[in-house]
């Protein structure tokens, strides 16, 4: 077993405390330590972005990211956004626009389009086509997901909070 | 007071969110990776580090004795094993010989991953080399290394098809064209990894958290397997991150867990890495393809002949079977009176192919498509009507016994053409070729011919349906169908509110569980709309009748004056509401001999099972479909971008527009990583490229425009006329993409896929 450490960080908007082993990614850690799976394991080393989480506002490739540098940050998994009302247009348009298939790409796609529409409300379909590239999806071409994003830019990004 | 009345609605073609978007989009769907069972351990797998090597010894002591590890086994451990895939070539665990580089030869359960993984460093296993065999070009060379001793000339499978005669078609052509195309290979990638979970009780019933699109076949497979009965089996499917055909065969992995999970008494969970999908999950089959095809002057088809070798890999799953669905569209795609076929699969050392959405057909039409465009210009067409004039027609009986009930091919054709105006950028951009520049814009069409009313390649092409109607007029639909995030639970739900008039929320889809769930074939073929949606359909409609039989005598109306309508039991000439349904479903509910649980099946659809000449017709309808790619070649960089993808499909009547929609679009983006960025790179049998990183899929910028159009032919055997279109959208995109470059450039490129690399050697003539 590894070495441990403690460390205490906002998951979500709840303050946690956890000790988990140095070597442990954030991804293992959000899955296997805190039981909240909806952040998934796509490739391990940073290339699909189905495990994308946001750290300090940032989103990050959890799977490449140690859980030990969680350590003092705020972070929001698919679990804070599904809880989120001002994200609830983004979850209704892409369920409304079909941009949901087998599911696997999408908490990673929610919280990737969640950030992608907090740094630019009214993001243009090119900004959200760059802003969504490193989340890779085989079910549904990113057509429906684009639009998906595009009809919450143009409506605003999201509500008032 | 004048009576409530209520109007008729229909969901049929309209957009229907997926009934489990919402709980997917918010993270909380459960997938294989996301359950864990009390108790539970973590397998993996040991794998072979040779290409083709003796195993002479394996010495797993060390790994048993590391601190958390339960067991560790080797082929000695399960004697009982017995050998799996469509030969049934290969054991589970191998014994005394690997023969490549995914081989599997020792697995361990521990009570972490961490833990497995650290235990197979500690196996020990000698080798002593073999000659590898790499080249299915040299398979059959006298000298080469036999792989398998049931197959002494390394021929793991052939096919011969025949009609007419091609001397006398050859005879009979002004023009002969003949080339040779290599396909290369692909593999799913499905985002979720592949993974199981197997469980024993105490009574030595076993229970499969399996991701199989074939849940009742395999429940057969495994019990041969165990030599227990199969109705100690039950498998449980939890919702799969995609499917495409790669889950339609047991591969290793399944069983060995199974075998550990007994071993240790314990439940035992086996996740792949991503590296390890790319490694030993299956690929598409790939394909050297020789195709010599002629017309006449006047622009009719006389023949083709078709010789293709399959690179059948180290064992034998779907990718060796490929050519039934391969010869369907060298023979019956268009008009040809003479064909002749055949196809060899030889083994090798390297990875093997399994089914991947389109079976083969990819290949097919990528051959086929581009003789078309060559045999035009010889003969002095436009290639859309020499297609028009080869295209099949309703009503036409194919030599090779294809019977094209509904058929909606020269639509998709001139649909998509104009629609992309086809005939004259075609001109144009042909003109533009020599102009200045190092960008040039070529446009391309291809069509495919598929099954769309499933496909009779098992005893059986059904599927079951339970409808239980509760007493609050409540549905739950109990079908054999899986869901593999295609949508079948939200058109089958849809098919049932139509025949019921119930609203889509008073539906409930139950589709994962073989103990609960009635028989069905699998989700394979396209065909699970076709079937599972005929076999929900005949259920609603019993219940239909049952109900409105009951009504009848209620009302004092005869039961063919009624209907049901939103929820409701109304007079059919004028809408008035007679009562809610759910009032009369409780009224029956607490009656004798309500039965409102009601079985149907789809047993058979009327398609016939193939003679051994491989002539009969195998789906009970086909789906027609015409693609045209616009693109950019950079001429310089050898570069392709794709602008414009205009697509026409005849899929019978559209049920959900934005299911069928994202079907499509998703097919033409996995078409479009297929032609042009997608390759799973064998040197030597070993696989240099398992990660996202080297391995491209197409992402979100570089999806082209897609303009979509439907041509509904109302198939008169279909669900409210559809049929299937799950696998149609990938098929044409490699073909059209080839025959734009040659409109852009002038140079035709046979062989997959096009990377930058290989279109500027082609450009430059020094394709490798």
């Amino acid at each position: 077993m590894s070495l441990l450490r403690e460390i205490r960080f906002t998951l979500n908007g709840v303050a946690r405390q956890v000790s988990v082993p140095v070597t442990m990614t954030a991804l293992a850690m959000l899955r296997d330590v805190l039981h909240l799976t909806g952040t998934k394991y796509g490739c391990g080393e940073g290339e699909c972005g189905a495990c994308t989480i946001l750290v300090d506002g940032r989103s990050v490739n959890s799977c490449v990211m140690f859980a030990v540098d969680c350590d003092g940050r705020q972070v929001t998994t698919i679990e804070g956004i599904a809880a989120d009302a001002q994200w609830q247009p983004l979850r209704e348009s892409l369920v409304e626009h079909g941009g949901v298939q087998c599911g696997f790409c999408t908490p990673g796609m929610v919280v990737q389009a969640s950030h992608v529409l907090s740094r630019d409300p009214h993001a243009d379909r090119q900004a959200i086509k760059r802003g969504l590239e490193g989340n890779l999806c085989r079910c549904t071409g990113y057509k429906k997901i684009v639009d998906a994003v595009v009809a919450v830019a143009d409506a605003g990004g999201k509500v008032a909070p | 007071m004048s009576p409530v009345t209520v109007a008729r609605q229909s969901l049929i073609g309209r957009r229907i969110p997926k009934l489990d978007a919402p709980e997917k989009a918010s993270g909380q769907t459960r997938y294989i990776q996301d359950i864990d069972l009390p108790g539970q351990l973590h397998a993996k797998i040991l794998r072979s580090s040779r290409l083709h090597a003796r195993i002479l010894s394996i010495d797993t002591a060390k790994a048993a004795a590391l601190p958390g590890v339960h067991c560790v086994i080797t082929a000695a451990d399960v004697p009982e094993q017995r050998p799996i895939g469509v030969n049934k070539d290969q054991l589970p665990l191998k014994t005394d010989r690997v023969r490549s580089y995914r081989d599997e030869i020792a697995a361990v359960a521990a009570e972490s991953p961490e833990i497995a993984e650290a235990a197979l460093g500690l196996i020990e296993v000698t080798y002593e080399d073999l000659p590898p065999l790499v080249d299915p070009r040299l398979s059959k060379q006298p000298g080469a290394p036999i792989l398998h001793d049931r197959a002494a000339d390394n021929v793991a499978m052939t096919f011969t098809y025949q009609n007419g005669d091609v001397a006398e078609g050859e005879a009979e052509s002004d023009f002969v064209v003949e080339d040779e195309f290599s396909l290369h290979y692909v593999t799913h990638c499905c985002m979720g990894v592949s993974g199981v979970i197997a469980e024993f009780e105490p009574s030595g019933n076993l229970t499969l958290y399996s991701n199989t699109q074939v849940p009742f076949l395999h429940k057969r497979e495994f019990a041969e397997l165990l030599g227990i009965d199969p109705g100690r089996i039950r498998i449980i499917q939890p919702p799969i991150g995609g499917g495409f055909g790669s889950k339609l065969d047991i591969y290793p992995f399944e069983p060995i867990c199974i075998f550990l999970a007994k071993k240790t008494g314990r439940p035992v969970k086996l996740v792949f890495s991503r590296e390890e999908e790319f490694l030993a999950s299956p690929t598409r089959q790939p394909v050297i393809l020789r195709l010599r095809s002629g017309a006449r002057k006047d622009g009719t088809l006389t023949f083709r002949t078709v010789r293709t070798l399959h690179d059948n890999g180290a064992y034998t799953s779907w990718g060796a079977t490929t050519p039934f669905v391969m010869m369907q569209t060298f023979s019956s795609l268009y008009r040809v009176p003479h064909c002749d076929y055949f196809t060899e699969a030889v083994y090798t050392n390297n990875p093997y192919a399994g089914s991947f959405r389109g079976y083969g057909n990819l290949q097919a039409t990528f051959a086929v498509e581009q003789h078309m465009d060559k045999l035009a210009a010889l003969v002095g067409m436009d290639p859309l009507d020499f297609r028009l004039k080869n295209a099949q027609e309703p009503g036409e009986v194919t030599p090779q016994g294809m019977h094209f009930k509904s058929c909606g091919f020269k639509d998709c054709l001139t649909i998509a053409a104009r629609r992309s105006d086809y005939a004259d950028k075609r001109r144009q951009y042909e003109a533009e070729r020599r102009q200045p520049g190092t960008v040039k814009r070529g446009i391309g069409i291809a069509s495919m011919l598929h099954v769309g009313g499933g496909a009779k390649i098992y005893p059986s092409d059904g599927c079951g349906t339970i409808l239980k109607l509760d007493d609050f007029a409540h549905v739950t639909l109990i079908t054999g169908a899986s869901e593999i995030g295609q949508g079948s639970e939200t058109v089958l739900a849809q098919l049932v509110c139509e025949e019921l008039g119930v609203p889509l929320d008073a539906v409930t889809v139950v589709n994962n569980d073989t103990d609960i769930t009635p028989w069905d074939v699998g989700v394979h073929a396209s065909r699970t709309t076709f079937i599972a949606g005929n076999s929900a359909i005949g259920a609603a409609r019993k219940a239909r009748e049952k109900i409105l039989l009951a009504a009848a005598k209620v009302t004092n109306l005869a039961a063919e004056q009624l209907d049901l309508r939103q929820g409701a039991i109304v007079r059919s000439e004028d809408g008035q509401l007679l009562m809610p349904l759910a009032k009369m479903l409780r009224s029956l509910h607490f009656s004798d001999k309500a039965e409102l649980v009601i079985t149907s099946h789809y047993y058979e659809p009327p398609s016939q099972h193939q003679d051994k000449e491989f002539k009969g017709d195998v789906s009970a309808a086909y789906a027609w479909a015409t693609q045209v790619v616009e693109l950019e070649v950079d001429t310089a960089t050898g570069i392709v971008r794709l602008d414009k993808v205009t697509a026409a499909h005849d899929v019978g009547r559209v049920l959900n527009r934005l299911g069928i929609e994202g079907q499509i679009e998703g097919g033409i983006v996995m078409g479009q990583g297929y032609a042009l960025t997608e390759d799973l790179l064998v040197e030597e049998g070993v696989c240099r490229n398992p990660n996202f990183r080297d391995y491209k899929l197409v992402t979100a910028p570089e999806i082209p425009e897609m303009d979509i159009s439907f041509v509904e032919t109302q198939d008169g055997e279909g669900p409210q006329g559809a049929k299937g279109v799950g696998e149609a959208p990938a098929i044409c995109m490699a073909a059209a993409v080839a025959n734009a470059i040659e409109n852009a450039t002038g140079v035709r490129i046979t062989s997959l896929p096009f990377t930058p690399e290989r279109v500027y050697r082609a450009l430059r003539a020094i394709e490798d």
